[in-house]
């Protein structure tokens, strides 16, 4: 570790908002990239399964 | 090996591939993001030139990298699915994009963020961020043409014959924008262009670009595989599951 | 041969017939042109400053406005699925279609830059730059644009569609015909961008047909 204390870790030089910003976005971006498919995947399984169903009934 | 490639390529055999490596391939990419940000944001020397800000740069340039070589990707499976007609090409063509444009908008933004204090201004029509937004026009249009398309038959190849021609333009665009930048602004230094950066700063770089080629495999996997049982699931492998 | 003639005849004169779909792409660019002297100020160091790029941007945007209209009427009343199923080969159809476009566009849109470039103050090495580039880089212009128009037949919302995914990759051809106007304006040597520009068009009458012949044949698959 490269820096003395907690605080100077958050501050980094000045910089602190510009780099944490610039994490926090990432972190968003990747976690909806991980989010979303998990969501659609269980939509079109719940689908399939209505689908599965509604043939079942004809 | 012709063999290979085509059972790899039929939807109920990538599907249990996949559903094997995805697991370790997930774990390997957390371990890789993770290791990566906590070297870069914590044990990488500050830039003489940038002081901490330089910290941006573990994100900015694999998300750059993966935002260009993704659409490559694309693009490939474009014209694997125009040339033989490969159903999985079409589906994971459609898969990639939305990745790629996320990645790409990631780049743009985090090139932002670093801009204001290298620069002092959020934008500069700085050669690299200005090819990125191209790149990102050009997702743009897959994505729109894919959704206005919805539905029809012909919506695969026709994305598939503009990702194949988005790919063609790209050299040309990259080096017009790069000559168009060199015309234009000379003397102001562009991010990230470092005669050679020392072991200790390039090294978590490298961890981090494959961290997030991993990532990028792994959640386009995610994808596809949704597809196939969204487009499968009148086949009896998907009913069964 | 004879079938790009005879493509090349039908299209002129059916466009004649039809003067509002040349004429409109025209008066447009005429109009967004004359738009930016009111929104800037008419100060001449300003203007001649961004003439080039003004007028190619005016030139693209009247582009794609009429590339619109090159392959719909075709589509809509079903010729181009009859001369996609006939004996003559589609390639020499699209070419043929995509020259005469040109005519009555890109070719009347150069042939008029001179006059606004005086407009925006532009000495005559920049005039004839413009003239050049638009001459070099419209076809070009018209034959990318093609690609869109085919792969957005049949759909209701084309126009806006059309923009979205041809104008990233006309950013090439801005960047060398706008860059081409400034070195004449200051009296260098502007060849190179004309081979460059010449270069992109050997480049696209090679590909954009043949993409936009795989493309019709696409559109007309559903």
């Amino acid at each position: 570790m490269i820096f003395e204390s907690f605080g100077a870790f958050m501050h980094m030089g000045g910089h602190g908002q510009f780099v944490w910003c610039a994490y926090g976005i990432a972190t968003l971006v990747i976690a909806y990239n991980v989010i979303q498919p998990i969501l659609m995947r269980r939509k079109v399984i719940a689908l399939n399964k209505q689908r599965i169903a509604r043939e079942g009934k004809l | 090996m012709w063999g290979w490639f085509h059972r790899l390529g039929s939807p109920k055999s990538f599907y249990e591939i996949s559903g094997f490596l995805l697991p370790a391939m997930f774990a390997l990419a957390g371990v890789l993001l993770v290791t990566g940000t906590v070297w870069a944001l914590g044990f990488v020397p500050q830039d003489y030139q940038q002081g901490h800000s330089v910290r941006i740069m573990y994100i900015h340039v694999p998300a750059a990298i993966l935002a260009q070589s993704g659409y490559m990707m694309m693009a490939a499976a474009g014209a694997v699915f125009l040339i033989w007609r490969i159903k999985l090409a079409d589906i994971a063509l459609q898969c990639a994009a939305p990745i790629g444009a996320t990645l790409t908008f990631l780049a743009l933004v985090t090139g932002a963020i670093w801009g204001k204090p290298t620069w002092g201004t959020l934008w500069v029509w700085d050669a690299r961020l200005t090819s990125t937004l191209i790149l990102f026009f050009l997702y743009v249009g897959v994505i729109a043409l894919r959704s206005a398309m919805d539905g029809r038959e012909s919506a695969g190849r026709a994305t598939a014959m503009l990702a194949v021609v988005g790919l063609i333009n790209l050299p040309i665009i990259k080096y017009s924008v790069d000559w168009w930048f060199t015309l234009h602004q000379p003397s102001s230094f562009s991010l990230t262009e470092k005669p050679s950066m020392p072991i200790e700063m390039w090294l978590p770089l490298l961890v981090m670009v494959l961290g997030f080629y991993l990532f990028f495999f792994s959640v386009w996997a995610v994808r596809i595989r949704t597809e196939i049982l969204n487009r499968e699931y009148g086949t009896q492998w998907v009913q069964s599951l | 041969m004879n079938i790009l003639l005879a493509t090349i005849r039908r299209d002129l004169l059916l466009h004649f017939r039809q003067p509002a779909d040349i004429l409109n792409p025209l008066v447009f660019f005429l109009i967004v042109i004359s738009l930016f002297p009111l929104g800037i100020g008419p100060s001449e160091a300003v203007l001649s400053s961004i003439a080039a790029g003004v007028i190619w941007v005016a030139v693209l945007l009247a582009t794609l406005l009429s590339i619109d209209v090159m392959l719909k009427g075709d589509f809509d009343d079903g010729t181009l699925e009859q001369i996609a199923l006939g004996k003559q080969s589609l390639l020499v159809v699209v070419f043929g279609k995509v020259i005469s476009q040109w005519l009555v566009s890109g070719f009347l849109m150069a042939l008029m830059s001179p006059l606004f470039a005086m407009m925006f103050y532009v000495n005559t090495e920049g005039m004839i730059a413009i003239a050049v580039g638009l001459l070099l880089g419209t076809p070009t212009m018209t034959l990318i644009g093609s690609i869109g128009a085919a792969l957005t037949l049949g759909l209701k919302k084309g126009g806006v569609l059309i923009a979205i995914l041809v104008l990233p990759l006309y950013i090439p051809v801005l960047i060398l015909g706008t860059a081409m106007v400034e070195s004449a304006v200051f009296g260098h040597s502007y060849t190179g961008h004309a081979l460059w520009l010449a270069a992109l068009l050997v480049l696209s009458i090679g590909f954009a047909p043949l993409a936009t012949q795989m493309s019709i044949r696409i559109s007309l698959s559903q």
